[in-house]
């Protein structure tokens, strides 16, 4: 049977922790001036975290590669933005070609709407308008294995970056030049700058992970364990896939448009490729099949490349005597290094497909002193 | 009216016909056994059975309904689950986890616990590993698995492929054990075995199978003291 505390302790220290986290954003948006730096950082990184947990119920849990993420983010972010964003800055932001009239006047008829209101409705609106694109696109390509799954899914991601950018579209997403002028966290008044993006990945999550326990998540894991058996136990398998790659989508969208509210100005550049992989990055670094592991995988990512290792980047003189190697840029040559130890003393990512426990955590120290002794009874992953 | 009937079964695998027009059919209550050599058809009979390929002619009948062409959810939800090839027992989940997917199609909570406790007094082995991963199981408790996962949708009957695959003799008599008790407490049983010594003994009849065609059919007993059975799949040779 597994180790752990009874359900009591374990409730009584989640609810310490989530009190002490709650805390801490709240101290934190107080200290906007000083701690500027590091609220970017932990918005950033919690907003990757929804698009991580979201690739990862795909990836991890119904065994679908997908690489479509950057796709249904743009989605996301541009639909958030041009709903969030004021009626006052449209001439403003589409200067060249003005907005096309229906939608402007769609948009004067939604700005009786207070803030918060409108900005929950064009998140949500991102994630169904992305939702619905998954289930078109889902038809064909679902029916697609793993590699070719990948690929199909990635060529949509760039045909959507495509579309988006083309000068036919200027009148609805300003082409090449971007939406600007879209509302940040902290528009509505107030503290919201944390509390929001947090708020909005602890609803995402929470709903994934239910979705998880419940018997959909089953068969979603059954159809990654062994497709035909799932199939003979009665498992619709393109209605399944087909559920799991729309929910996704839907997440990863919502994450799409909490990125354009964060950047506040958003083009096409930056739903390119690497978005994608660099989400994949999180999901593998913290192990495919995990949720904690994707969290804390987004968090250690987005810290160790936005911040810790910023140090590499700065020429260092000591002495007189310069220290070679450390420019800019060097610090990504020093995170992938990072990333290839982890890969390679993690084989399954940081958290493999457990997830947290407050008994594993606490019995952190112990096991690392019991694992050196007995290394081939002591881990059943290292067997594997 | 026979439980299963089938009649005229084709099945095409990418242009080499696997099934060449095959009739048999089993009653309520039975054991039937397919038996024959590699590639003579069995695992495609029970796979366009459970509509996880597509006949290309001919027709299945269950209960007097015609059910080929029925998409592989709504057969098992009728009562025909399949215990397939080698296994496949889902690796990472627990054996509780794997007992309730084999009845994913039931949304009744507590009649789900009372298939669990069925199956758990059938093979109390499982009980005691109900929270292991499938895959570290041995051989034979993945067989158990693999049949108590069959039995969870609550089948009128029960097709199984090669039971005693891979498994060790000893374990092969207790498995075969298993299925006598499992007809016996009311599950009619389709089972295909190369191992048509144990298949034939518990069977009430069989079908043999030679690549695509059924060529001979009879009771269990009659089918083991056949001499061109005998000398074909039995490896014993007669005299006379």
């Amino acid at each position: 049977m597994k180790k752990n505390f009874p359900a009591s302790v374990r409730l009584t220290l989640s609810l310490i922790a989530a009190v002490g986290v709650f805390f801490l954003l709240f101290w934190l948006e107080g200290q906007r001036t000083e701690q500027g730096m590091l609220i970017s950082i932990l918005q950033k990184s919690v907003i990757l975290s929804i698009a991580a947990v979201s690739m990862n119920l795909l990836t991890g849990f119904t065994g679908l590669f997908s690489l479509g993420q950057a796709g249904f983010m743009a989605i996301g972010a541009y639909v958030t933005g041009l709903i969030a964003m004021p009626v006052s800055s449209v001439d403003n932001v589409f200067y060249v070609s003005g907005m096309a009239d229906g939608l402007r006047s769609f948009k004067e008829s939604l700005s009786v709407l207070p803030t918060p209101l409108l900005i929950t409705l064009a998140l949500l609106a991102g994630g169904l308008i992305a939702a619905i694109f998954a289930a078109l696109v889902g038809i064909p390509v679902l029916r697609l294995k793993s590699d070719y799954l990948a690929i199909a899914t990635l060529g949509f991601s760039e045909i959507v970056r495509a579309i988006i950018a083309a000068p036919q579209l200027d009148r609805i997403t300003n082409g090449s030049y971007g939406l600007k002028a879209i509302p940040g966290f902290d528009s509505g008044g107030g503290r919201g700058s944390l509390l929001i993006p947090f708020g909005v990945a602890v609803a995402c999550i929470t709903f994934i992970v239910l979705l998880i326990r419940s018997s959909y998540g089953r068969a979603f894991k059954a159809i990654r364990e062994d497709e035909i058996a799932a199939e003979a136990m009665g498992i619709g398998l393109f209605k399944h896939k087909q559920l799991a790659f729309i929910i996704s989508s839907f997440f990863t969208a919502i994450s799409g448009g909490l990125l354009a509210m964060f950047m506040r100005s958003i083009d096409a550049r930056a739903f390119q490729v690497t978005l994608t992989y660099d989400i994949l990055l999180i999901v593998v670094i913290g192990g495919i099949g995990s949720i904690t592991g994707s969290i804390v995988g987004a968090f250690l990512v987005t810290f160790a490349k936005e911040w810790w290792l910023r140090f590499f980047d700065q020429p260092l003189v000591i002495n007189g005597f310069k220290v070679p190697l450390l420019r800019t840029g060097f610090r990504m040559v020093v995170f992938s290094i990072f990333l290839m130890l982890i890969v390679l003393f993690y084989r399954k990512g940081l958290m493999g497909n457990r997830e947290f426990s407050w008994y594993r955590l606490l019995s952190w120290p112990a096991r690392i002193g019991r694992r050196k002794k007995s290394l081939p009874s002591g881990d059943e992953e290292a067997l594997k | 009216m026979s439980l299963l009937e089938i009649n005229g079964l084709k099945v095409n695998y990418g242009g080499i016909e696997a099934l060449k027009g095959i009739d048999f059919h089993v009653d309520e209550g039975e054991i039937v056994t397919l038996i024959g050599a590699n590639g003579a058809g069995k695992s495609t009979t029970l796979k366009s059975i459970s509509g996880l390929v597509r006949a290309s002619g001919g027709e299945i009948r269950y209960d007097g309904e015609k059910i080929s062409g029925l998409d592989p959810q709504k057969i098992v939800a009728r009562g025909i689950s399949l215990v397939p090839e080698g296994r496949r027992v889902f690796p990472n989940l627990t054996v509780l986890e794997n007992l309730r997917i084999g009845a994913y199609l039931n949304k009744d909570a507590d009649a789900v616990e009372q298939e669990i406790e069925r199956v758990y007094k059938l093979f109390p082995r499982l009980e005691e590993r109900h929270w292991q991963q499938a895959g570290t199981l041995s051989g034979g408790e993945q067989q158990m698995l693999a049949v108590g996962r069959g039995l969870m949708a609550h089948p009128k009957i029960l097709m199984m492929d090669e039971p005693s695959l891979g498994l060790a003799p000893l374990i092969v008599k207790d498995i075969f054990k298993k299925i006598l008790e499992i007809n016996q407490s009311g599950v009619t049983v389709l089972l295909i075995e190369q191992n048509a010594n144990a298949a034939l003994k518990i069977a009430h009849r069989g079908y043999v199978m030679v690549t695509g065609n059924i060529t001979l059919t009879g009771s269990g007993t009659d089918l083991l003291n056949d001499a061109s059975v005998r000398e074909a799949y039995l490896g014993t040779k007669t005299n006379g």
